[in-house]
């Protein structure tokens, strides 16, 4: 049986990175004697998968990873025995089955994340938001993007879905997974180039949630990881 | 929520920020309002070595318990984050607070090794404490230091307000309610020292004088105060399986050196090495009891959830119920996705059966630690292990699969000689021969046989504690002896040879039986910019030079000289309950190349039955 957890990551936690998440969560499994599967060989390991790493310095409402269960336990059961090993900063919103299917897991169908940038108070010029509008307004937003082996001219422009300035915090909607990624300091990075303001402002990045497209790719249809699971009872 | 120590801009600008923000599985936070005592309890390197020691997790466990007392946990900032605290003045915090260790009644620090003699004096500064004991007031913790190092203590005298000798878990309680009484009644600090200093295995270093002779040997070494005791007596726990435990250890987020759960089956070791202090101050050997062992293993996977299980002390194998153990843990955890790792077996027909379920053959290696090449040197040594038994191990390993080797060995030991150096290239052939024995179809390939070497440093309390060392180029000289004979063997093309570092052995060999003299070098070497010196990458033995030079210390006076058996020894204040005399004994038995027999083979004496159980009253 395949299962999807939703969880939390905040406070101080948001400064454990991705590995060491990964092995927080193997060794909570053990803890709240969650049933699951192992894979076979020399060294088993636990069956798991996460949507997408989330980097050192954020923090999140919407994380997932895909587990897969040897024996069934009710959603109930799970999160409750979860959250009593957690420490403060995690915290278990769901526990839900899904598809069976090899491309159904979070990894594989991730297509955009929510974002909320925080802009600390007198960071930023007075007029940014006018400025973030006029940025968000152009038909297309060229960047540098480093990879690993090359540079590369990018629109990153497409790849923004949704931006929307809340008080001082930014709400974006960007592409995520393995077709396209944009994280959000790109965004930002781009946007202080714009705006030409030299001077590094602090903003902190919490991801808000994850989405997978049941549309097309021309005609998305953006539904939350979590709502392509059902309750176990 | 708890507030950092640290800002975000900080914390998001070091490497590996998760070693600073505490809030562990298991950590331990409690209510300000309701506790008396407030220790910090401090392994002076990075996180990820000291967060790997079992000794602090029992002491953290044995603390906090009680409701009085918060014990929090904190560790030497790395260089990175060192240079910030520094800057911006930001004083050491501990973990769980995230308060400033300057604000607790006590900072505990454990010494396990020599090289971090310097970080413990980075620990005092950044907490912003004087790190002389004589400059420390009222306002300011109490310091104190325990673990192996502290069987000399003196190097660290005077940094140090009190030493605890031996084991903690015996006369810590004792100790915090003196502080707790002495608090309430609100006597000065000199007056709770002299108050500890009336405690079994507390010592007091400001409370005793050192004096020399002109020839540069300790001439007498008194008392000062009326309160602190001619000899420290080591302390021991003799019911090991009803001491506390650590049945739910911190885990850390980020990978620790020891990351796995950890069974000490027991304290001490019956076997005698005399190169070797922790067979000497940790007798009597003592068992825990297996049922304990199981409810230990079941319980402390639960709580942490790790995913390897490991047994801890000097000579596993030694253990008298060993094979019902760790049968136990097989069926218990294999197929769990748990590991079994048993280190310091010896190796023989049960050692592998079980190696060969718990690991995989192909990818891992077997260790020997012969510790000498030759036959001779290894009885010099006390080292009850014949090459036959060597040859046959290896055999019966290869036999099994295995086709990798590990060889660990010691140079520079009392009394060796080209010859015997050579042995070590020469064994680790034979070694090798052994495998090519087998016909070439049921091999599997080539051999891989590693060799490596450490220096030896003579260290207090054991036989050898009289004997002189080497030069750094003795050291290397006797290193390239080896590998010149290595490339003369036969297999050399399956063997390998590696050595260790010879200036570190040098400055270990003198700050291990180092006098009160000594603390000068390491102040000066601190304040020269050493620090992190166990770390090859931050190690300068140039600083170091220059700071022996600055304060006129001649190291050769504390390395090269054979000490003669009636000279004063700086811990000689201490009785680990092994007497002098059958160090004595046992340093002339080796330069005469007899061997002594273990504990349970013949009881040679040594004193330890004074304690009044463990191996000495086996049977």
């Amino acid at each position: 049986m395949k299962v999807r957890i939703k969880f939390r990551k905040y406070g101080v936690l948001k400064f454990i990175g991705h590995l060491d998440v990964m092995r927080f969560f193997q060794k909570a499994m053990r803890r709240a004697e969650i049933p699951i599967a192992f894979t076979g060989g020399y060294s088993p390991h636990m069956i798991m998968s996460f949507a997408s790493p989330l980097g050192i310095g954020l923090t999140s409402d919407g994380e997932y990873v895909d587990i897969e269960l040897g024996e069934p336990v009710s959603s109930a059961e799970a999160v409750k025995r979860m959250n009593a090993v957690m420490t403060e900063g995690m915290e278990i919103v769901s526990f839900r089955q899904i598809s069976e299917e090899k491309k159904a897991t979070g990894m594989a169908i991730v297509a955009a994340a929510d974002y909320l940038v925080r802009v600390r108070k007198g960071c930023l010029p007075a007029n940014w938001k006018n400025l973030f509008t006029a940025f968000y307004e152009q038909p297309e937003i060229r960047i540098i993007k480093q990879t690993k082996r090359s540079q590369q001219e990018v629109d990153i422009r497409p790849m923004i879905y949704e931006a929307e300035i809340r008080e001082n915090e930014l709400f974006l909607k960007l592409a995520s997974g393995s077709v396209q990624n944009l994280k959000p300091d790109l965004v930002m990075e781009a946007f202080l180039k714009y705006a030409g303001i030299e001077e590094e402002p602090v903003f902190s990045y919490h991801r808000l949630e994850m989405y997978a497209n049941t549309g097309t790719e021309k005609e998305q249809t953006l539904v939350t990881l979590e709502s392509l699971g059902n309750e176990i009872i | 929520m708890r507030k950092l120590a640290l800002n975000d801009e900080i914390l998001l600008k070091i490497e590996k920020p998760a070693r600073y923000i505490g809030n562990e599985v298991n950590s331990v936070m409690k209510d300000l309002e309701k506790v008396d005592v407030r220790f910090a309890m401090c392994f002076p390197d990075v996180y990820e070595i000291g967060m790997s020691h079992l000794g602090i997790q029992i002491l953290y466990a044995l603390f906090n318990k009680r409701e009085d007392v918060w014990c929090e946990r904190v560790y030497s900032p790395w260089l990175d984050l060192d240079k910030v605290m520094r800057e911006q003045s930001i004083p050491l915090f501990a973990l769980e607070s995230q308060d400033p260790i300057k604000e607790f009644d006590f900072l505990g620090i454990t010494i396990q090794y020599e090289m971090c003699y310097t970080n413990i004096l980075q620990v005092l500064e950044l907490s912003q404490i004087p790190v002389h004991a004589a400059d420390r007031t009222e306002e300011h913790p109490i310091v104190i230091g325990g673990g192996p190092c502290t069987y000399n203590p003196e190097p660290l005298a005077d940094f140090f307000d009190l030493f605890y000798i031996g084991e903690g878990e015996t006369v810590y309680n004792e100790l915090l309610d003196t502080y707790k009484q002495c608090k309430a009644e609100g006597k000065t600090r000199l007056e709770f020292l002299e108050a500890a200093a009336d405690i079994e295995g507390i010592y007091v270093p400001q409370f005793y004088e050192a004096s020399y002779n002109a020839d540069g040997t300790l001439q007498t070494f008194s008392v000062i105060n009326n309160h602190a005791p001619e000899k420290i007596k080591k302390q021991v726990v003799m019911d090991v399986t009803e001491s506390v435990y650590p049945s739910a250890p911190v885990v850390p987020y980020i990978k620790a050196t020891q990351d796995r759960v950890v069974l000490e089956i027991q304290r001490g070791c019956i076997r005698g090495c005399r190169f070797c202090q922790a067979g000497m101050i940790y007798r009597p050997t003592r068992e825990r009891d297996i049922e304990k062992l199981k409810s230990y293993a079941r319980e402390m996977i639960k709580n942490t959830g790790h995913e390897e299980i490991s047994l801890s002390s000097l000579s596993s194998s030694d253990y008298s119920q060993l094979e019902e153990l760790v049968t136990f843990l097989i069926e218990e955890y294999q197929g769990q996705g748990i590991n079994i790792s048993l280190p310091s077996l010896r190796i023989d027909a049960f050692s592998l059966d079980v190696m060969s379920k718990v690991q995989d053959i192909r990818k891992s290696s077997l260790t020997f630690a012969p510790e000498a090449g030759s036959q001779r040197m290894r009885n010099v040594i006390n080292k009850g292990l014949t090459e036959e038994d060597i040859i046959n191990g290896a055999g019966q390993a290869f036999e099994g699969g295995w086709s990798k080797v590990k060889l660990y060995f010691m140079l520079g030991l009392p009394t060796e000689t080209e010859e015997d150096m050579k042995e070590i290239a020469r064994l680790s052939d034979r070694v090798a021969r052994r495998y090519y024995e087998i016909p070439k179809e049921q091999r599997n390939g080539k051999c891989q046989i590693t060799a490596s070497s450490s220096f030896f440093v003579p260290k207090p309390f054991t036989p050898f504690q009289w004997a002189p060392m080497c030069t750094s180029e003795e050291y290397v000289h006797r290193a390239s002896v080896v590998k010149h004979e290595f490339q003369q063997q036969l297999n050399r093309k399956s063997l390998k040879y590696n050595w260790h570092e010879a200036d570190v052995t040098v400055l270990e060999g003198v700050f291990a039986r180092g006098d009160r003299r000594t603390a000068a070098v390491i102040e000066e070497a601190y304040r020269l910019g050493c620090l992190y010196d166990s770390w090859t990458e931050s190690f300068n033995n140039d600083l170091w030079m220059k700071a022996f030079e600055n304060t006129g210390t001649d190291i050769e006076f504390y390395t090269l000289r054979e000490r003669d058996t009636k000279e004063l020894l700086p811990w000689d204040f201490i009785e680990i309950g092994v007497s002098k005399a059958f160090l004595k004994k046992e340093w002339e038995r080796a330069k005469e190349g007899i061997i002594t027999p273990n504990c349970r083979e013949n009881c040679s004496g040594c004193g330890a039955a004074k304690f009044g159980g463990g191996v000495c009253y086996e049977g």
